[in-house]
């Protein structure tokens, strides 16, 4: 028998399963507790100390991110003592960023913009150094601003934990603490996958996808969660448009199957939409090529050919190839069109790649 | 699919790929996730974490390969001896699940008499694995608590494709492997929509549902819904159209989204089909190798500008959403309701969904699948009516064939289509790359891709690369007994001595050219995985 665990939150019961933090117990039931450097895909971390709860009998705050919930504790996620700690913390992170969140890539999904906004924090609090440092475009799809790393780790995490591809670790110590590649080299298919995860992990602008880039920020796109067309594993995400085009592809979270995280192709393979080579009209073939026609024209003679080809030679003579990158739709309708319309079962999936 | 559905009822994976990181232990065969799946692969690193055992089958030192407590580097395609001797040290041992084999299956016996013939010694000398390794790898599977076998094209991409299959069911029965959350057979599909494909009716001999035409009842279900008479006789599939195509007996061929003419193997006869055929229709996103060859040419929607689903590897029907509008203005299901309509079989849907309505009353597993449904991560298939919440994990209790137990089947190894011989000593072995997929048209076209991989290279071996004077990135003439290539060389531990790698995405080195027509009888899947060539350091000739 499972035993039920309960705790108090903020004055009000909740019950919990075994081997939960504090933290996901209070996201589960919808209660606020900032964070920067957690990632649900990652292991606890206790990096940013946003996440700090007072617990009853407990003389300091502690990270709810690492702490493990236990039954019959007794929380609180939110006081004037919590709220000045995380004000600070955003304080100084704030006073070594540029701030210029105007023309920042990640403006409107910066949860570093928005917690300073939610704390009412201003910059120039705290003065001193600044990094200063120069952006590094150094391959095709991924820049990094390091001046806008809120040095959380998440980047190194998903790169190490979830990917195993050791792309990134963390280098120097104190102040000069800045993820990095080996040797600082650029990034290549020798040190990285592309796959993207750490943009998709980083909770501010210091990591962005460089081909999106000057596209349109967050409440400029309009979001499509969908269902990757690659490979069989079926990753959802989001294509984000704007104006008719398709400039960017997002992590869905709450991907079933992929929970946020995506390949190479899932993530950056989207440009082919708006090829310039795409076929844009129907094409008849003439003694020198092809020509371009409507619609109509071409699916009239489509419809005329096949009845002809019937008339001469019977419907076993003519049927049709389907193809295992379209829709679930459109390989019924292939199927019925070719046992209706023209009356054979000449239908196949084509290769079977 | 066709080996899954024959041992164990459905073709398709037993469990789903969120319960992977529980297993303790992994047997991967004939598949490399970190290229082919890759968020496959991070679940699979998951459990690696969490301190499971890997075995891998695989010719090719792959990424897994080189992180396994066992690697069987068999010789390509001699997956059923290999197998066979699993199951055989198992029997001896006593290692195998009696109560299940007993309670669950049926055709025991001829199984036990069968691998009874493959011996160690036997078997080391058919897939050049060592015997030790051979037993190690049996004791870990055999004695694992929750182990799945999850397996790719290395797998299916045979002449013996289907038994290969038949030939895994075999060894996770033999264990009772199945049907228990985490514990099964997971299939990697190649293409985003193999699942949904298969299951929704583009098949010569079954209605979707893979419901056989040859079925009066079948016919009548069908009839009553589509209301038109239905012939009962078998279609052809798709090389048989083109043999006829080449013979000149068939006239009108329409090709929705496939690129035959440069993912097909032995596309030289392909060519001839497409030739040969009276009126070719192509529909495609991209001009390719195929449309070359179309009397029409229609644009077709890339899975951005339409509504509709896909079902992927572990049977989850999820939507593809409509982000933009078509960029032709039609998207592939009106397309078909027009010609349709104008051939005087009228078909008319005022959204997708109403389509997915209309599957739900024809076929079973999808009975409860609508789109108000999908809204939340989609449903796993079966999932028979409005209220059901789709199915995790296959065969909890019974097995999906007449009387519930799944079976046995006695299989022997056979040899590929293509053998090795003095002029042709080396063997091919084609798959994918992380960055690319097929045939390219996509990846090629994304900005940043094309720069990183923008070539096909052959790897190999360095030990067969000093051998052959082969330098790395030298130009080499690879030739098979169809047609010769030129690409450049990697010389990489990666291939084994005596076999070399290529991918098919490249369209300016088209490695098909050289794969031969063998295919599975069965299923028609290509032999992409065998192909006898010679290599020789040359400079660039035309391809």
């Amino acid at each position: 028998m499972i035993r039920t665990l309960s705790m108090i939150v903020d004055g009000k019961e909740f019950s919990f399963s075994a081997g939960k933090t504090i933290l996901a117990v209070c996201r589960e039931n919808n209660i606020f507790v900032p964070t920067l450097c957690h990632d649900k895909r990652l292991l606890p971390h206790g990096g940013c100390r946003l996440c700090l709860v007072e617990i009853k009998g407990v003389p300091k705050p502690l990270a709810s991110c690492t702490t493990p919930a236990e039954n019959g504790m007794v929380v609180t996620t939110s006081n004037a003592h919590l709220t000045r700690l995380r004000k600070t913390v955003l304080e100084l992170l704030l006073s070594n960023h540029p701030n210029d969140c105007m023309t920042c890539e990640a403006t409107g999904d910066c949860l570093l913009q928005e917690l300073a906004y939610q704390f009412g924090i201003r910059p120039g609090k705290y003065r001193g150094a600044m990094w200063g440092l120069p952006l590094r475009q150094d391959n095709p799809f991924i820049t990094f601003d390091p001046n806008k790393c809120v040095v959380c780790g998440r980047c190194v995490r998903i790169c190490n934990e979830v990917v195993m591809a050791g792309t990134l670790t963390m280098t120097k110590r104190g102040f000069n603490a800045m993820p990095n590649t080996a040797y600082g080299k650029p990034r290549s298919l020798e040190n990285c996958e592309f796959c993207g995860q750490c943009v998709s992990s980083c909770p501010t602008g210091a990591l962005t996808d460089t081909k999106s880039r000057g596209k349109g920020r967050y409440s400029e796109l309009t979001r499509v969660r969908t269902t990757c067309s690659y490979c069989g594993t079926g990753c959802s995400f989001f294509l984000n448009v704007k104006d008719g085009k398709v400039v960017k592809v997002t992590s869905d979270y709450d991907g079933p199957v992929n929970q946020g995280n995506l390949c190479i192709k899932g993530r950056y393979g989207y440009d082919f939409i708006h090829s310039e080579e795409r076929i844009k009209t129907p094409l008849i073939r003439n003694t020198d090529g092809f020509r371009e026609v409507g619609w109509d024209e071409a699916l009239q003679l489509v419809a005329d050919k096949f009845k002809e080809a019937i008339a001469a030679h019977g419907p076993d003579s003519a049927g049709a190839f389907s193809s295992s990158r379209c829709t679930n739709e459109e390989n019924y309708l292939l199927s019925k069109w070719v046992r209706c319309a023209i009356g054979s079962n000449n239908v196949d999936n084509c290769a079977r790649v | 699919m066709a080996g899954l559905a024959t041992s164990l009822g459905a073709g398709a994976a037993t469990n789903s790929l969120a319960q992977i990181p529980e297993l303790d232990t992994i047997f991967l065969f004939g598949s490399n996730p970190t290229e082919a799946h890759p968020v496959v692969s991070l679940y699979l690193k998951k459990a690696l974490q969490n301190g499971a055992r890997l075995v891998v089958a695989d010719p090719r030192k792959t990424w897994m390969a080189a992180r396994a407590d066992v690697w069987l580097n068999l010789k390509p395609g001699k997956n059923i001896a290999l197998l066979n001797g699993m199951i055989n040290v198992i029997l001896e041992r006593g290692w195998e699940n009696k109560v299940f084999i007993e309670a669950r299956t049926e055709q025991f016996g001829e199984l036990r008499n069968k691998v009874a013939q493959y011996d160690l010694e036997r078997v080391q000398g058919i897939t050049g694995v060592e015997g030790d390794k051979i037993v190690e790898a049996a004791r870990i599977y055999s004695q694992a608590g929750k182990s799945m076998i999850i397996y790719g094209l290395g797998v299916t991409e045979h002449r013996s494709g289907t038994e290969n299959a038949m030939a895994i069911a075999n060894l996770a029965l033999v264990c009772g492997h199945i049907g228990r959350p985490s514990t099964g057979i997971m299939a990697l599909r190649g293409q985003n929509n193999v699942q949904g494909a298969s299951d929704l009716g583009p098949l010569p001999a079954t209605f979707p549902g893979y419901q056989p035409v040859a079925d009066p009842a079948n016919r009548k279900k069908f009839e009553s819904e589509w209301k038109v008479p239905l012939t009962d006789r078998t279609g052809l599939k798709s090389v048989e159209m083109l043999d006829e195509c080449v013979k000149g007996s068939f006239k009108a061929l329409f090709i929705l989204g496939e690129d035959p003419a440069q993912t097909d193997p032995d596309i030289g006869h392909i060519r001839k089909a497409l030739e040969n055929v009276d009126f070719l229709v192509v529909q495609d996103i991209f001009p390719t190798e195929t449309t070359r060859y179309a009397d029409v040419i229609l644009p077709g929607a890339s899975f951005a500008e339409k509504d509709g689903t896909f079902t992927n590897g572990e049977r989850r029907v999820q939507r593809v959403r409509k982000a933009i509008e078509p960029l032709a203005g039609m998207a592939e299901w009106e397309v078909m309701c027009r010609i349709s309509t104008l051939m005087g079989y009228p078909m008319s849907y005022e959204h997708p969904s109403y389509i997915m309505d209309e599957i739900a009353r024809l076929v079973p597993a999808y009975g409860g699948i609508h789109y108000h449904r999908l809204e939340n991560g989609g449903l796993q298939w079966p999932c028979p009516t409005d209220d059901h919440p789709g199915t995790t994990t296959l065969y909890t209790d019974l097995f999906s064939r007449p009387g519930g137990k799944a079976q046995f089947v006695a299989l022997d190894q056979q040899e590929s289509g293509e053998t090795t011989d003095d002029d042709y000593p080396i063997t091919l072995i084609t798959g994918r790359i992380r960055e690319h997929y097929n045939n390219g048209s996509m990846t090629s076209r994304s900005l940043g891709i094309s720069e990183l991989v923008p070539e096909e290279m052959v790897e190999i071996n360095p030990l067969d690369a000093e051998r052959l004077g082969i330098e790395h990135q030298q130009w080499v003439n690879i030739t098979s007994r169809r047609g010769t290539i030129s690409v450049k060389a990697k010389v990489t531990d990666r291939s084994e001595p005596g076999s070399v790698f290529m991918t098919f995405h490249h369209r300016d080195a088209l490695t098909n050219l050289l794969t031969s027509s063998h295919r599975d009888p069965i299923t028609g899947t290509p032999e992409y995985k065998v192909t006898a060539v010679r290599i020789e350091a040359g400079g660039a000739v035309l391809n």
